[in-house]
């Protein structure tokens, strides 16, 4: 059995949880074309080696990010989301010139 | 007889004759370099010399021959698809597939068996009703089957209701085969070695030369080579290698683990797949069960056993032969499966000018073997993506064109 520690509910079998993908900072929103936004999607770093990336406990909805080795399959660390994701994103000041 | 066979292996010139190059120094040029040495690679380099007239190709391995996912995958042939542009590729490579014994002077083993996928839900009914339609449309032998026609298929398939998914109908696919794998890419090799290309094992492509947007040379661990063209066939490594020339593709690389049981006397006759309880079976020459299609819950470059999936191919297989409670697991591997986000491979031009790629092939790239190989090879030598492969490209992704075959693909992820 794997063990994945959860931020909010601790050290948890890891069929507990879904794989969210990697993590990849999101394009500037006021200045992207859809091809950016393609990109962003679809496309991965794919890394061998130590990469960042969205899981959920299934359980309780509660998604985090880990730093986990894609060669050994350890899991360097999880933390809250909170820890890259710390201010708001202000779409409606982007949009103020649109609008105007 | 067997004193003749003896006095054979004892003679001086035996084996009567090498298949492969021997090694040798790698030339400074070459005219095409491919990056990997399985089915695909091999029949690209074959296809070159044997349609095209190019010679002057170096197949680099970083290790040996056939050794990555050519000798990993489960060796299944169908074409039973869902998408146009799916069943059009797929079935003309179910049509090379028929000759290339013939081809090859060599026996690749081919054994058509016929496939059969099982329902055990009316949207698994609904979505083989439609994939049948467009099978047939397109020249594809497929066909709805209800459950008295599966039991005398498959006499004995477990169709019992009394388990916890009862089986309601199937896909059947006459035209489902298989092939000994490792045979079609030492066939393709051999053809390709006897008209001039050379084979380089444990030669490691580490870095690729790109000057102004072009392809000029790679880097190997016996020294650089230049090329004027590059193909990359890496199955299992195709981000590693492509964001070598500074490509990223839209791939996870998941492990598949498989398996396979002890020998029995032949009792299975075509290929059995269930998307549902997730395995596919199908019983080998040899007698053997061979058991897949359990992919990891999350991506990994690691072909190490778990013994979650092994469980979960076991119980499986139990509900549908459970005559195989007893049977022994003789191997079991992973092959790392490089999935795209629509289930269908990556193949043609690439942002990099005479680098082209063939990739994505997550759990479908053995099937696609020879036309893979036929088509790729007219690319390079033409310049001009042909029809068949074009809605496969890169750039698809950008245009949102994506071609969906996640529901006809037999693993699941």
């Amino acid at each position: 059995m794997k063990i994945l520690t959860c931020p909010l509910n601790g050290p948890r079998n890891i069929s507990e949880f879904t794989y969210g993908g990697e993590y990849h900072p999101m394009p500037d929103h006021s200045k992207s074309c859809s091809r950016d936004w393609a990109e962003h999607v679809f496309f991965h770093h794919n890394e061998a080696g130590v990469v960042t990336e969205w899981w959920c406990h299934t359980p309780t909805s509660y998604w985090f990010l880990a730093e986990r080795n894609t060669i050994s399959d350890e899991v360097v660390r999880t933390f809250p989301a909170s820890e890259v994701f710390n201010e708001r994103v202000n779409f409606a000041k982007s949009q103020e010139g649109n609008n105007a | 007889m067997p004193f003749g066979l003896l006095k054979y292996g004892f003679k001086k010139d035996y084996p009567a004759r090498h298949h492969f190059t021997p090694a040798k120094p790698l030339k400074k040029h070459y005219d095409v370099v491919i990056i990997g040495a399985g089915g695909h690679g091999t029949g690209i380099a074959y296809y070159l010399a044997k349609y095209h007239g190019i010679t002057n190709v170096a197949i680099l391995e970083k290790a040996y021959l056939g050794s990555g996912n050519t000798a990993r995958n489960t060796a299944v042939i169908r074409s039973n698809y869902l998408t146009e542009e799916g069943v059009n590729f797929y079935r003309e490579s179910v049509k090379l597939f028929q000759n290339l014994s013939n081809e090859f002077s060599y026996n690749v083993m081919l054994e058509n068996r016929g496939q059969l996928t099982l329902a055990h839900s009316d949207a698994a009914i609904r979505s083989f009703r439609w994939r049948a339609e467009v099978n047939q449309h397109l020249g594809v032998r497929s066909e709805l089957v209800d459950r008295k026609t599966i039991a005398e298929l498959v006499p004995n398939l477990n169709l019992s209701e009394d388990v916890r998914y009862p089986i309601m109908a199937g896909l059947w696919h006459a035209d489902g085969a298989t092939a000994r794998h490792d045979a079609v890419a030492w066939g393709y090799a051999k053809g390709a070695c006897e008209r001039g290309v050379e084979l380089h094992q444990l030669t490691e492509v580490q870095d690729i030369d790109v000057e102004k947007g072009r392809v000029k040379a790679v880097q190997t661990n016996r020294g650089r080579v230049e090329c004027g063209a590059v193909v990359q066939a890496v199955a299992g490594a195709s981000s590693i290698v492509a964001k070598k020339a500074g490509i990223m593709l839209p791939i996870h690389s998941y492990p598949l683990q498989a398996m396979v049981t002890q020998p029995y006397k032949p009792v299975l006759t075509p290929h059995v797949s269930s998307p549902q309880v997730h395995v596919y079976l199908h019983q080998t020459s040899r007698g053997e069960f061979v058991i897949g299609g359990g992919a990891d819950p999350y991506p990994l470059y690691n072909t190490r056993a778990t013994l979650d999936q092994k469980e979960s191919l076991a119980a499986a297989s139990l509900e549908l032969f459970p005559f195989l409670a007893q049977a022994k697991v003789m191997r079991q591997w992973a092959g790392t499966t490089d999935m795209t986000p629509d289930y269908s491979p990556i193949m043609g031009l690439s942002p990099v000018d005479n680098y082209y790629l063939d990739a994505g092939w997550g759990t479908w790239g053995f099937k696609a073997t020879p036309i893979c190989g036929k088509t790729m090879a007219e690319l390079v030598a033409t310049g001009k993506v042909p029809s068949i492969i074009k809605p496969f490209e890169l750039e698809r992704f950008y245009r949102f064109a994506q071609i969906n075959e996640a529901g006809a693909t037999a693993a699941s992820h």
